[in-house]
């Protein structure tokens, strides 16, 4: 077995709206979609990168009790949580179609000492840098 | 606690200061950005993000023209206007208020401490170097010249 970093989890307000985003607009595939009750795993993945979920969580019970779920709401949508970076191609080539597909860039694509990067958020408030290492 | 619908865009106009902080932004176009009255976000946004807006986007300011000022060659003056000052009077004056250093003290600083952190990315090592300015730049100064620590006087904002 392949030993590693299998899953990591984003917070986000709503499911279905983080799920139309990182697949339809981003175009990741979704790997586990499960309910249990008002509980639901939900897990995309890169299309490149079958050893990694991306977790797309919703605060609240059973895991948190409500006003630990608002304040981890909360977090999200003033950006406080850790910053996230997406590996890419062509940085500018990456920006213009994602851009098209209406993705909320807070950064258009800067370069800097030979790598390219550009900034975007998930609906929820997750702040992705998306970079091209240096040639 | 705030509304996260709210949060969110609070962030969009924190976010767009970000993206343009050499631009000017009056409150009202901040506010329309988050789609609030004017008075609602000066509150809304200091109570989000622990200072107000045009607090916060000075330390963007300052951040942008400490970066400039390391990885360029362009003049001091050139960088006031380039970071959004109107005056190089003002930009010296508030620079050295916020860090401590005259610009071109800063320059020599930041270029001798060289690149230990060259593997952080270079768009989050510039957020992780902005000032924090917990007080009114014009408080801090005051309090400097009178040796005091009064409580803070009402923002200006």
């Amino acid at each position: 077995m392949t030993q590693g970093i299998n899953v990591v989890g984003l917070y986000v307000d709503d499911q279905d709206e983080a799920l139309a985003f990182y697949v339809d607009k981003l175009g990741f595939r979704i790997h586990t979609d499960v309910r249990n009750g008002a509980y639901r795993w939900l897990t995309v993945q890169h299309p490149e990168q079958p050893s990694f979920q991306l977790g797309l969580f919703t605060p609240g019970p059973p895991v948190h009790d409500e006003a630990t779920a608002q304040t981890l709401r909360a977090m999200v949508a003033k950006g406080a949580m850790p910053p996230l970076v997406l590996a890419v191609a062509d940085c500018r080539a990456s920006y213009a179609r994602l851009k098209a597909n209406g993705v909320e860039f807070t950064q258009e694509p800067v370069d800097r000492f030979g790598s390219v990067d550009a900034g975007f958020r998930d609906p929820a408030g997750n702040g992705w840098k998306m970079i091209q290492a240096p040639a | 606690m705030q509304d996260p619908a709210l949060l969110r865009r609070l962030l969009r106009a924190k976010d767009a200061m970000d993206a343009a902080s050499h631009e000017a932004w009056p409150v009202e176009r901040l506010a329309a950005i988050s789609g609030v009255s004017q008075a609602h976000f000066a509150r809304s946004f200091k109570q989000a993000f622990g200072v107000p807006p045009h607090r916060y986007l000075l330390t963007r300011r300052i951040e942008q023209a400490t970066r400039l000022l390391r990885d360029t060659d362009l003049s001091i003056t050139d960088i006031a206007f380039a970071t959004g000052w109107e005056s190089l009077g003002t930009f010296g004056r508030t620079f050295h208020d916020v860090t401590g250093r005259s610009p071109s003290a800063m320059r020599v600083e930041a270029r001798a401490n060289g690149h230990q952190l060259a593997l952080v990315p270079a768009c989050v090592l510039k957020a992780a170097q902005r000032p924090d300015l917990t007080t009114a730049v014009l408080e801090k100064r005051r309090r400097k010249s009178q040796g005091t620590l009064r409580p803070s006087t009402e923002e200006v904002s």
